[in-house]
């Protein structure tokens, strides 16, 4: 049973860890936007 | 569209705990490996979507080296990267079930050795398209994933055509399976499917919005009058 729960567990760690990069990008994008309006605002 | 998200996304959820449950219980015990044949309810789905997220890249490759269409290059990354999570998933959990059954984690068979190539194909197409700067990358890019999914095929047929340590194929090839398990690899399969369908959306809204922005930075840097430190006469000299 060790090994079932280590190849299931390690596939939802991969998923995880992806859908984590894929959050962290998202992140980063939503700050740049939010600096790219406070710079136009702040240009107006 | 913005309803059909998470709609899907919690028939995703739901579709993935029953597959889990019919995988971890329901599903009938192998009476030669036990309960270590169970990763092979992970472990086949997961190649098999790999495959078609593969054959997904090809087809939009090919449309983008004909059209130049950025949508297609859009829907190549997407699915070359969510195919090497995938295929990620593939060889690990293949030396986990192969460690009992054969008592060695890896061999290099011929199954086992064109999976790693095909992975690493796939890595060094991202890996290009993260950090080459030039113009060019989507052009090559769409060149090097045409080359790389023949892989694919010869992976497949590989354990049809030749003698290999790795199992024989379950679904066509001679190889027979019990109804019931048959029936839980397919759910996991469809469950696999709707998560990378899932992901890949979320990617290439991701990517969408990245290349909207990056447009958006470059028009704001070409527009902006230069600092008068930086100005120069039409001759080239500063002031």
């Amino acid at each position: 049973m060790t090994y079932l729960y280590a190849a299931y567990i390690a596939t939802w760690v991969i998923h995880i860890a992806y859908l984590g990069s894929l959050l962290r990008r998202y992140t980063r994008l939503r700050n740049e936007i939010a600096e790219f309006k406070t710079r136009i605002d702040e240009k107006n | 569209m913005k309803r059909v998200f998470p709609i899907l996304a919690v028939l995703t959820g739901v579709l993935l705990s029953y597959a889990l449950y019919e995988a971890l219980i329901a599903a009938p015990t192998e009476q030669t490996m036990g309960d270590v044949q169970r990763i092979f309810y992970y472990h086949v789905p997961s190649a098999w979507t790999a495959f078609i997220l593969f054959f997904i890249n090809f087809f939009a490759s090919i449309v983008y080296l004909i059209w130049r269409n950025n949508k297609a290059d859009i829907v190549a990354l997407v699915t070359a990267e969510v195919g090497v999570v995938f295929c990620t998933v593939v060889l690990v959990t293949g030396p986990i079930w192969a460690r009992p059954v054969w008592g060695i984690w890896w061999t290099w068979d011929l199954r086992l050795t064109l999976t790693l190539v095909l992975w690493l194909i796939y890595v060094s197409y991202l890996v290009l398209r993260r950090f080459s700067s030039s113009g060019q990358t989507p052009l090559l890019a769409a060149v090097l994933a045409v080359f790389g999914a023949l892989d694919v095929p010869l992976v497949y047929f590989s354990i049809w055509f030749f003698r290999t340590q790795h199992p024989q194929p379950v679904i066509g090839g001679g190889g027979s399976i019990d109804p019931r398990m048959l029936h839980v690899l397919l759910i996991n399969w469809l469950a696999f499917s709707c998560f990378a369908a899932l992901v890949c959306w979320s990617r290439y809204r991701l990517e969408v919005l990245r290349r909207e922005v990056d447009e958006t930075l470059a028009l704001e840097a070409l527009l902006e009058p230069r600092s008068p430190q930086t100005r120069t006469s039409p001759t080239g000299s500063a002031g």
